[in-house]
């Protein structure tokens, strides 16, 4: 978003709104039925509920039965962990912390160097697990971007009776996401495509126990009257997530400039998933000497906006867990940020980043 | 870079910073807010009249909100613990009363904040203290504020020169109503905040509770020695006593009232006794800092007034300057309660010397012979 004063970088926390997003919100928002009601005002917003879900089913591969809707992400993660029954948990240490949150007692498996799950770790703790277990591995990683590898979790599930949960959160509208690849349950959020805040939804083939108990809605298992409009809003940005993909090598060869523009200002930076398949829009490295604080802050000083680790209620940066997982030192993990492009990123953006970044880096190799 | 100057103000949460930041953003500056995070809140008790809270971070980004600055949360937790709480646990524990807000300035507001506001491309840093920055013929120069009941100047003599040369205190001039009168005349929700009063991780005053979370070990019980060398009674830790305390000490029955006149951690006694053996006329100070003209007090004697606590009335003396950052202060008059561990601060009318701190031996000289043994093995 390459406007006068300001480029933001920080996709992954949360996209713009989309354009067909807004104007799909906009003309719902006449629609005031409670979708529950019998008349003609409920059945109105009904079907705009409806017609969300089916949009959803159509670009994951999920009937509409198995779409739960819910307020985003992390009520989706923790709908998944604790509505199902299952005798045990294990989690990637490099999950998100809603995931971590909502499994306190699970195994929870390393990720190597690269951010990728470990899966001896993973096949050794299946062995040991009470069955049956469920396996949470996100699809790609939010701080890094780094893709798991599905399959072989899926596979390895399956040979030890488990389910799998994946958390697309951050892989939606990035690259492919399909539900009927082996998952039994996913993830999704609508801001990270382009809808609003405040909705996401789960999809779960089984049986599940609602977490917010009340009124029958969503088959009953997520009581409360709909967010008509965030759904609404949802559905339209996922009918462009065939856009958004198609849009992926443009903005992957903005990242690889940047990247290749942040290694010659600091050779001494270092990139994290670099050799591994990832997200085309995310880049996750340390500078070492300055903090992730310091950075974030000259960055938006200069009207970019980017971010680091995961900032707690306060706004204190905490070293992000990921990074821990993946065996970074605390210290080296309080040097990192993250970067992360979309489809308003033009070149003019990672040339701002540039320039305001490159003072940091000539800084601290002096 | 823009052409405005750009300060950084360290923004507490509380009125005075929180008018600091307005006045500078009326005055035109860039002005950009941080906060420090300086401990776990969830661990302390839930308090909101202490300076570094989560309300009163919520309550500085409000401000900052209001006023439409940028602001950002820096994490200090790691340093302020090791530099400002182990040590306030560490100077109880060796009989001393230690002053943890000036450990605090020295170390993470104008050490790490200081850096964190060059980092980001600051003129200067400006705090909410009542105190004044007036630049003189050789640099700038540290004086009370205008407002004798508000000044701060006691908790910034650690500041240096270089650090002085960077900061501002643009409250200085300024009363505390006519400060709160601004933060009404800004629309800031704080502006009738109550002040903070304690040491800002030390809820309700009940420092030993604190001290007992950091170092578990710390309590020793012992006795409670009168000076004339009768044991009057037993007590369950040295860290509970200050030099110069009445209140609270535990023992009865005696014609005089009694006074905490030294404290000896090695030997897990505490020395009491009636109030002429308080008095002391002379004492060592260390770690001396100094913003008066030279290199430091003279060998001969620097005639000044010292501050001996915060809220005491500065007093003649002379300031004898040794080697090492060290100096011996004699006082015109004889005072009670030279309490090791606390601030002696020297003063040049209303301009700040600087000052050091008081060192543990003072006034073993006037115990008894079987009592001092003890306690000069302690003072090492």
């Amino acid at each position: 978003m390459a406007d006068a004063a300001h480029s933001y970088l920080d996709y992954n926390a949360t996209a713009p709104l989309l354009p067909q997003a807004e104007a799909a919100v906009r003309e719902s928002l006449g629609v005031f039925g409670n979708p529950s009601s019998v008349h003609g005002a409920g059945r109105r917003a009904r079907a705009l509920v409806e017609d969300a879900r089916e949009q959803i089913a159509a670009h994951t591969g999920a009937s509409t039965a198995e779409i739960v809707f819910t307020s985003g992400g992390t009520e989706a993660n923790a709908l998944a962990l604790k509505g199902g029954h299952y005798a045990a948990m294990i989690v990637a240490g490099i999950e998100h912390a809603s995931v971590l949150a909502a499994a306190p007692g699970a195994a929870v498996v390393g990720a190597n160097a690269q951010g990728i799950v470990d899966l001896d770790a993973l096949e050794d703790a299946l062995k040991s697990a009470p069955r049956p277990a469920l396996v949470a591995v996100m699809l790609a990683n939010n701080e890094t971007g780094v893709l798991q590898p599905l399959d072989a979790v899926i596979a390895l599930a399956k040979t030890y009776g488990a389910f799998v949960h994946c958390d697309a959160v951050q892989a939606l509208g990035k690259v492919p996401v399909d539900f009927t690849s082996g998952v039994d349950s996913m993830s999704l959020s609508a801001h990270k495509i382009g809808g609003l805040k405040g909705v996401g939804a789960l999809i779960y083939r089984g049986d599940l126990d609602a977490q917010i108990a009340g009124g029958g809605q969503e088959r009953r298992r997520r009581a409360g009257t709909e967010n008509v409009a965030g759904i609404v809003g949802f559905g339209a940005a996922a009918r462009e997530v065939p856009r958004l993909l198609a849009d992926m090598p443009r903005i992957r060869a903005l990242r690889d400039s940047l990247e290749s523009k942040v290694r010659a200002a600091a050779p001494q930076a270092r990139i994290y998933g670099e050799g591994t398949p990832r997200l085309a829009n995310t880049s996750c490295f340390s500078l070492a000497n300055v903090s992730s604080e310091t950075q974030v802050m000259r960055l938006d000083l200069a009207g970019v906006s980017i971010s680091a680790g995961s900032a707690c209620s306060s706004g204190k940066i905490a070293p992000s867990h990921v990074l821990l997982a993946m065996g970074v030192n605390p210290a080296e993990a309080k040097t990192a940020v993250r970067v992360s492009l979309g489809w308003t990123t033009r070149e003019a953006d990672v040339a701002r980043f540039i320039d305001a970044w490159q003072p940091l880096a000539l800084n601290a190799a002096a | 870079m823009s052409a405005k100057r750009r300060i950084v103000v360290a923004m507490s949460g509380g009125v005075d910073s929180s008018v600091t930041a307005a006045l500078l953003h009326s005055q035109g500056y860039d002005v950009v807010g941080l906060t420090m995070q300086l401990y776990d809140h969830g661990a302390a008790t839930a308090k909101s009249k202490t300076c570094c809270a989560g309300q009163d971070i919520y309550d500085a980004r409000r401000v900052a909100d209001r006023i439409g600055i940028p602001h950002y949360v820096v994490d200090y937790e790691t340093n302020f613990k090791s530099e400002v709480m182990d040590r306030f646990a560490e100077s109880y524990i060796r009989g001393e009363t230690p002053v943890p807000c000036v450990l605090c300035n020295q170390t993470v507001k104008f050490r790490d904040l200081l850096k964190a506001a060059k980092d980001l491309g600051a003129d200067a840093l400006a705090t909410g203290h009542y105190v004044q920055r007036i630049e003189g013929a050789r640099g700038a120069e540290l004086h009370r504020a205008v407002d004798p009941d508000r000044d701060q100047s006691y908790f910034l003599f650690a500041t240096t020169q270089a650090q002085l040369d960077f900061v501002r205190f643009p409250l200085g001039g300024l009363t505390k109503p006519e400060a709160r009168a601004l933060g009404v005349t800004f629309g800031l929700h704080v502006a009738e905040k109550p002040d903070s009063q304690d040491i800002c991780f030390v809820p309700n005053g009940r420092y030993a509770d604190v001290i007992q979370k950091l170092r578990p070990d710390a309590a020793h019980p012992g006795d409670i020695v009168h000076v004339d060398g009768r044991v009057l009674g037993r007590h369950t830790g040295v860290i509970n006593f200050t030099v110069g305390q009445r209140r609270g000490i535990g023992v009865g029955g005696e014609a005089e009232p009694l006074y905490v006149v030294h404290v000896d951690p090695e030997n897990a006694r505490v020395i009491v006794g009636p109030k002429e053996t308080l008095l002391r006329n002379a004492f060592e100070i260390h770690g001396v800092n100094w913003l008066g003209a030279g290199q430091g007090p003279s060998e001969g004697g620097t005639p000044l007034h010292v501050k001996l606590r915060n809220t005491q009335p500065p007093m003649a003396a002379t300031v004898f300057g040794e080697a090492g950052g060290k100096a011996r202060v004699v006082l015109a008059e004889a005072e009670a309660a030279v309490t090791p561990g606390q601030a002696c601060v020297f003063y040049d009318g209303e301009r700040v010397f600087g000052g050091g701190w008081i060192a543990r031996d003072v006034g073993i000289a006037h115990l008894p012979h079987n009592l001092r043994r003890g306690a000069a093995a302690a003072a090492v």
